[in-house]
């Protein structure tokens, strides 16, 4: 009884399916996938907003090979098994390649199924250092380093540049900032030349973080190292200041962000977060800033150049591919270079960015600067 | 024992959060007992109002007081109508249904309206502007509790005092007793009791709307998700204190809050709701009802 | 059509929606650049929209009342509905079973991978709820977080499979009995609550767990989860990914149809009893003899087996676990499918899970709005609704008078 019901409504939704593909035979499917909703959309709108604006430019100059490209959006929630349905589903619209996932747990789950399609993806936010390193997944790219590799670059900056021998190393939870947290600890520990005085997670959207920072001042730490996102940082760094406290807070990409001067501001200053380099200096990434803020009215969120860049390395990899077939586009990543806001970029073998050098910034006078 | 000060300000801080948004949570589940999880939803409105009209008026230039009153204001009305809308919408079809019926709606609601606040402004976090300044007499005890906290701190208290004074001894407060008691009996002796339901949802949306404007000014960032961590947070305070008490709600936030900062400082914050909730857990398991909640002889 | 007074009452709610909607929805500041953005056409959308709803809202009241009205005139008996019949009657039962069955059977060879996929997701849902049933519309016990043994399902067979490689079909009730453990663990300590007080301890039950998940990173391997989880295996037989989710579908009908059989045997047995009457009434209850808690924690222990069940299940289906998965919002939903289907009811259950897992997945098609239509139609359902698609039946014996007294 309920499956006819069911049956009817799928016979409706096959029936919209199919005649999209028929409207428009000739196009690239580029897919976006992300959290478009739920607690993490903040970190996947900002991805769909830059696919629309290199989409619109790409087509607005004729296309790829003459053909437009089309955009399929597909929320994700950033849960693995929501995103193994919204894997298949851009699969079954014959989506050629993906600009996503935004989470890595989300991202890992689906690969699977990507790949088994021979469809190319790429992420501009999933850091998770297996997603390359494991070799299991073979369609995989991204626009951001993983998290082994921003880890290196904070630890070695807190100690080689700023001298310090105690640290704390505090983290949200997440996949993103607890993964950092333990290879900043690992380096730390290695390296011989500092102390971890502290290592926490906090709960991320909880209303207070006092106590937290008074473990970090007991903890007597010369400086923070944050794995984690803007709101929580900006949250900590503000409770810290009120508190009269100014420790040292070095942080990662998912921190150097605008929002977070926006949202921290006056106690903002000085803070460091690692970020790809003299990516305020190149001109595509102004650009990019400035289309965002012409179109939608607003300055673009996290992720948001790694997005920009993700979509131009796809688009650009097809058009030199001159086909979607997963090995053409895989060489073309890998054999040509492409200038985006991140930098003029290339990818190995394993699905990392090259090119993408990390950058320590500081915020000065509400702005991030790159420390020379 | 400076460091165990400290922890307790935190916690103090913490508590009256909490305190502040389970005072409206425990107020409509004594009337009409049923879990309202929009309420965060409507902590999360009153914020982002405030937000709005503190931004506006800033721009055109009013003076600090006058924002903060008028910005308080604003969040409270526009609170205490969405409270009035949704009770009127979604929770008074329910009233004769099956009571879990009434709680997926409110769970629906709570969908709903988060969306909802998510495409009318945005996604992303919003720098919230400092309404409570540094006070100067503050200075010498800046480095473990602020202003705001103060001032969240005092504002729980009057709030808790007069919703006390309200309900004991004001006629609406009888009629509000007398609902939660038996509603059928009370409309028997004439009191209208769609309009003290109604009432109840004003007056704890309106309160949950100050709070959101105090406690995002506190945290210094609003986006449309703050509402359900805090919601659930506060439900459980008020659960642990007693559902339908206002002096347990109250004190279910503070020692939710205590147990938090000590669990954190002492422990790790690694565990920190672990503790709070195996702390609720284990009060339930002693006192079944909460902590000031009343025990119900059962009626047989 | 529409009286004047009507007109007038539905511009006034139009006037309040516009007036609710206007700080939110009519301005959007830029706290740093100061600018304020004025967006007036919204206003009209909503106060336009508000004022056809209003309308339409009327209209359906209007037509059910005269419905009534009809029947109380006509005096005409309430004729069940026909649902009701089809699930009393035996002899439409069984045909209409088999029916769906067949359709089911050979539902993946008429539509794409993406549908089957889906299909499986929401038939893992079915028996979710009909797990949670268990506990909550039959025993009476309202449980928050029924995520918290789904989760020991799913990370039983992820861990499993992770450290010594054992099988899918090993894991499974391996993993139903870690869970039905963990679900007398819950139950000792929540033996003497009840109602609300019954629910905030099992959603903080639901959420230590997850929190051990996140914080455990030796024994669980922390937020990063663990992938590379196998799907089942065929006597042996790597499986290419379609007819993996073919074969994982067809897992999935058989279990479900499992399922079925043993809730339906389960409530007319003495312990299903037992639960309606604990559910009913505490005391009566045990005034009869029964063993209170025994009974709650068979409650307890029988429900979260199924959700145990299906964890492993969607372990083996995603290939990929972390505690993201394991949230508050997914209890919730769970409930939610228990609720709206009609609590008690098989059928209503596995209508409800197809409603509210498909449903998400068919909104797609409004892309930025989904979530938005999805807590609408939450709500929509319950008051036009309340007591569920399929409400329960309760088993009557009715004793039938001669036919002259039936004039009322």
């Amino acid at each position: 009884m309920n499956k006819r019901v069911v049956q009817k409504l799928l016979a409706v939704a096959l029936g919209f399916g199919l005649a999209t593909p028929l409207m428009a035979a000739d196009t690239i499917k580029l897919g976006v996938a992300g959290a478009h909703s739920g607690d993490l959309a903040s970190y996947g709108l900002p991805s769909v907003n830059a696919a629309k604006l290199v989409v619109e430019q790409i087509n607005a100059g004729g296309g790829i090979d003459g053909k437009m490209v089309e955009l399929l959006i597909e929320d994700d929630v950033c849960k693995p098994e929501v995103a193994t349905n919204t894997a298949t589903k851009l699969i079954s619209d014959g989506v050629h390649v993906v600009l996503g996932h935004i989470c890595s747990g989300a991202t890992k789950a689906a690969l699977p199924i990507y790949n088994n399609a021979g469809v190319v993806v790429m992420s501009p936010s999933a850091t998770n250092p297996e997603l390359t390193q494991s070799g299991d997944y073979p369609n995989f790219y991204r626009t951001i380093a993983s998290d082994d590799a921003q880890a290196r670059t904070e630890v070695d900056f807190a100690l080689n540049v700023l001298g310090l021998s105690k640290i704390a190393v505090i983290h949200d939870k997440g996949d993103y900032g607890k993964g950092l947290a333990e290879f900043a600890r690992l380096f730390l520990e290695k390296s011989g030349k500092a102390e971890v005085t502290l290592f926490e997670g906090v709960t991320p959207g909880a209303v207070d973080y006092s106590a937290v920072v008074q473990k970090i001042k007991r903890s007597g730490a010369e400086a923070v190292i944050f794995g984690g996102y803007h709101p929580e940082a900006s949250k900590i760094i503000t409770q810290m200041r009120k508190k009269r406290l100014d420790t040292i807070f070095i942080s990662d990409d998912g921190v150097k962000d605008d929002t977070f001067i926006k949202v921290a501001g006056k106690y903002a200053e000085g803070v460091y977060a690692t970020g790809p380099k003299d990516s305020s200096s190149n001109p595509l990434s102004k650009k990019a800033v400035e289309e965002h803020k012409a179109k939608f009215g607003s300055d673009p969120g996290a992720f948001y150049e790694n997005a920009y860049s993700a979509a131009l390395a796809l688009l650009n990899a097809v058009d030199k591919a001159d086909s979607t077939d997963m090995e053409a586009v895989r060489n073309a990543l890998q054999n040509n270079d492409v200038e985006t806001p991140v930098g003029r970029i290339r990818f190995d073998k394993i699905g990392d960015a090259m090119g993408v050098g990390f950058a320590m910034y500081q915020v000065k006078d509400g702005q991030y600067v790159e420390v020379k | 024992m400076e460091y165990f000060i400290e922890l307790f300000f935190s916690g103090l801080t913490r508590g009256s959060i909490y305190a502040l948004i389970a005072l409206g949570y425990t107020m409509v589940y004594g009337i009409i007992g049923l879990i309202n999880f929009a309420h965060g939803e409507i902590y999360m409105i009153g914020a982002f109002t405030s937000f709005v009209v503190a931004t506006v008026l800033s721009i055109y230039g009013f003076p600090l007081l006058s924002i903060i009153v008028l910005a308080g204001l604003a969040a409270a009305v526009w609170s205490a109508s969405y409270g009035y809308t949704i009770e009127k919408i979604a929770y008074r079809p329910l009233r004769q249904a099956p009571r879990l019926s009434a709680l997926i709606s409110a769970i629906g609601m709570s969908i709903f309206l988060q969306n909802y606040v998510l495409l009318a402004q945005s996604s992303d976090f919003q720098p919230f502007p400092e309404l409570i300044p540094d006070f100067d007499f503050m200075e010498p005890y800046a480095h473990f509790v602020g202003s705001s906290d103060v001032v969240i701190l005092f504002t729980t208290a009057l709030a808790m005092a007069g919703l006390t004074l309200l309900i004991k001894f004001s006629r609406m407060g009888k009629a509000m007793r007398a609902t939660a008691q038996d509603r059928t009996m009370a409309m028997l002796v004439g009191i209208d009791v769609n309009r003290v339901i109604s009432l109840t949802f004003v007056i704890g949306s309106a309160l949950a709307a100050i709070g959101g404007m105090l406690i995002a000014s506190h945290i210094g960032q609003i986006n449309f998700f703050i509402g359900f961590i805090a919601g659930i947070k506060a439900f459980t305070a008020a659960v642990l204190g007693g559902i339908g008490s206002i002096p347990g709600a109250v004190l279910g936030g503070f020692v939710l809050g205590l147990t938090e900062s000590f669990a954190t400082g002492y422990v790790s914050s690694d565990y920190e709701d672990v503790f709070a909730f195996s702390l609720l857990v284990l009060i339930l398991i002693f006192k079944p009802a909460g902590l000031l909640g009343r025990e119900e002889a059962e009626k047989v | 059509m529409f009286s004047f007074e009507q007109l007038k009452k539905s511009l006034l709610v139009s006037l309040w929606f516009a007036f609710l909607t206007f700080p939110l929805l009519v301005i959007k500041v830029d706290p740093i650049e100061r600018t304020v953005l004025w967006r007036w056409e919204n206003m009209a959308f909503v106060a336009i929209g508000s004022f056809l709803i209003s309308l339409l809202v009327h209209v359906f009241y209007k037509q059910q009342e005269r419905r009534r009205v009809r029947r109380a005139a006509g005096g005409i008996v309430e004729s069940e509905p026909l649902i009701q019949v089809i699930l009393k009657e035996p002899k439409y039962l069984y045909p209409m079973s088999i029916a769906v069955l067949l359709c089911s059977l050979v539902f993946p060879h008429l539509f794409s991978t993406y549908q089957t996929n889906i299909l499986i997701t929401a038939l893992m849902y079915v028996m979710l709820g009909l797990g949670l049933n268990i506990v909550v519309g039959l025993a009476g016990l309202l449980d928050l977080g029924y995520v918290a043994f789904y989760a020991v399902g799913a990370y039983s067979y992820a861990l499993l499979n992770y450290h010594f490689d054992v099988s899918f079909w090993i894991a499974l009730p391996i993993g139903a009995l870690l869970a039905a453990m963990f679900g007398v663990l819950l139950g000792f300590p929540v033996l003497r609550l009840r109602g609300d007080y019954l629910a905030i301890v099992t959603l903080g039950f639901g959420e230590i767990i997850r929190l051990i998940l996140e914080n455990w990173n030796e024994f669980s391997q922390g937020p990063s989860g663990i992938s590379n989880i196998s799907r089942p295996g065929f006597f042996g037989m790597e499986l290419s990914l379609d007819s993996a989710i073919l074969y994982l579908y067809y897992i999935m009908i058989a279990m479900v149809v499992f399922t079925i059989f043993v809730v339906n045997r389960l409530q007319d047995s003495r312990i299903g009893r037992a639960w309606v009457a604990l559910r009913e009434d505490e005391i009566a209850c045990q005034a009869m003899g029964i063993d209170k808690r025994k009974t709650k924690l068979t409650a307890f222990a029988l429900g979260a087996t199924w959700a145990g069940m299906v964890g492993v299940i969607f372990a083996a289906k995603t290939t990929f676990i972390n505690p993201a998965s394991f949230t508050f919002l997914e209890s919730a939903i769970i409930l939610c499918i228990v609720v709206l289907g009609g609590m008690g009811s098989i059928f209503g259950v596995i209508v409800g899970a197809l409603v509210l897992i498909l449903l998400p997945e068919y909104l797609r098609a409004l892309s930025d709005y989904r979530m938005l239509a999805f807590g609408a139609v939450l709500v929509t359902m319950m008051i036009f609704r309340p007591q569920g698609v399929v409400a329960n039946i309760r088993r009557s014996y009715q004793f039938k008078p001669k036919p002259e007294s039936e004039g009322r």
